[in-house]
């Protein structure tokens, strides 16, 4: 039962590590961006346009040998604000979580007003998050309101 | 509120606003004191802005102090490419409180953050400018007798005026009710809106200000600035549209009163000011008192 289920999914099983699951397809690269795989050194597989039962389409990322913090994983409930994350061991599931999108951003979002000092001096935006259902972000400096058709990451 | 910066209107509560108004009062009795003899302001003008670095200069030399600074950015260092983080880190050293003027949005907070000395927001871009709107209250305040209850009309470009914006956040803390007028294209913005939602008080929106000059307590008036326009036809057809004149005012209340933040264009006819309703040359006064009384109680004077 167990080997049969293994053989459907369509990206490989992990032995040790961390499933984001649920991601909105276009969200994907996004997800992996912000958790900062593009330099991680140990396997990282990641599928997008996933059939899913209750999404339509969705992707996923798989990291192995990888825990990462619950700040680190909430930072991507700006781009998937229902991914789930699984931890494996021994290619078992150890907690199932969903995310939770924090109250205060630093660093990975750009602001969106080009005159903003943020994107004139090097320094990192900060956010709060005053909606977290819409993603909207009132920039610490200049107090304009990103969105999420406004976002873009660094 | 000793070494407490200003950078937006919330910095300070609904309390703090009051005792810099109450300060000004005792300055507007006595403008000239030397409270202020041992004390060095930087003005620092990243972009030009004639009435409100005077204002501050004028204030800080009524009180005995010193300033120093510059009133453009083209002839200092950050023509060189300074950034501001050194501008700031640099000029607190000769200084015990930086004023800033600066067209970048959000360079205020940021430089009150890294700053050893306390730093008043003269203005950043089209974010905030609060001691315009100390200086809009105090007036308010004075020529009405309270800030409660009032009835109060403005006129413009509400969309981009920050003046607008940041008098309209202080004003919900006093059950005001709005009545806005302005072309359908410069509305006041919902981010702004929603703190009028927020305390459930009472606006009114209009593309006229007729029907509202004899219900208002105040007219705030403000200047729709050419840039805002795509169409150049439009703008002309808006300008002449909220045209103050002296006519018009002849219905109002007997404590009606006109302000401006000013520069005015021709919003306002030049008949109207000799009329005891004018208020904006008195408005503008005023700014010195208000900014005496915000140094001397960021400084611990007062």
């Amino acid at each position: 039962m167990e080997n049969k289920k293994i053989k459907e999914l369509k990206v490989s099983a992990i032995e040790n590590g961390t499933v984001i699951d649920h991601i909105p397809s276009n969200a994907v690269f996004q997800v992996i961006r912000i958790l900062k795989l593009e330099a991680f050194e140990n396997m990282v597989l990641f599928a997008t346009n996933l059939e899913s039962k209750k999404y339509g389409k969705k992707g996923i990322v798989k990291v192995s040998n990888k825990f990462f913090a619950p700040e680190e994983l909430n930072k991507i409930a700006l781009v998937a604000p229902h991914a789930s994350i699984i931890e494996i061991r021994d290619f078992q599931v150890q907690t199932k979580t969903v995310v939770e999108t924090p109250d205060r951003i630093k660093g990975i979002v750009r602001c969106f007003n080009p005159n903003c000092i943020t994107n004139i001096e090097h320094i990192p935006a900060i956010f709060a998050v005053v909606d977290k259902e819409d993603t909207r972000l009132k920039c610490h400096y200049c107090e304009k309101i990103t969105t999420r058709e406004t976002m873009e990451f660094r | 509120m000793k070494n407490k910066s200003l950078v937006s209107i919330n910095d300070y509560s609904k309390e703090e606003q009051l005792r810099i108004l109450d300060i000004a009062q005792e300055f507007e009795k006595k403008p000239v004191q030397t409270i202020l003899q041992d004390y060095v302001i930087a003005s620092l003008f990243f972009e030009p802005s004639t009435r409100t670095r005077l204002s501050f200069e004028s204030a800080v030399n009524r009180l005995g102090g010193k300033v120093v600074g510059f009133s453009e950015a083209s002839n200092t260092s950050v023509k060189k490419g300074e950034s501001l983080r050194d501008t700031i880190l640099t000029v607190a050293n000769y200084s015990d409180l930086i004023v800033m003027r600066n067209p970048v949005e959000g360079s205020a907070r940021f430089a009150s953050e890294i700053s050893p000395v306390p730093v008043i927001n003269a203005g950043d871009g089209a974010n905030q400018h609060p001691t315009q709107t100390l200086l809009d209250l105090y007036s308010i305040r004075k020529t009405q007798g309270t800030l409660d209850n009032l009835h109060i009309a403005m006129v413009g470009d509400l969309k981009y005026g920050r003046t607008i914006h940041s008098l309209v956040i202080a004003l919900c803390n006093y059950n005001t009710t709005f009545h806005l007028v302005s072309p359908v294209e410069l509305k006041l913005p919902s981010s702004v809106k929603m703190h009028i939602k927020e305390r459930k008080l009472t606006y009114h929106q209009y593309t006229e200000m007729d029907e509202v000059l004899p219900h208002a307590d105040i007219l705030y008036m403000t200047r729709i600035q050419r840039e805002r326009f795509s169409d150049p036809l439009e703008y002309e057809r808006i300008k002449n549209v909220y045209n103050l004149h002296k006519d018009m005012i002849a219905d109002t209340k007997e404590n009606f009163r006109v302000l401006h933040p000013l520069p005015r264009v021709n919003e306002i006819a030049i008949n109207v000011d000799k009329s005891p309703k004018a208020y904006y040359f008195e408005q503008a006064l005023n700014g010195v008192f208000v900014r005496q009384a915000l140094m001397a109680s960021i400084l611990g004077i007062k």
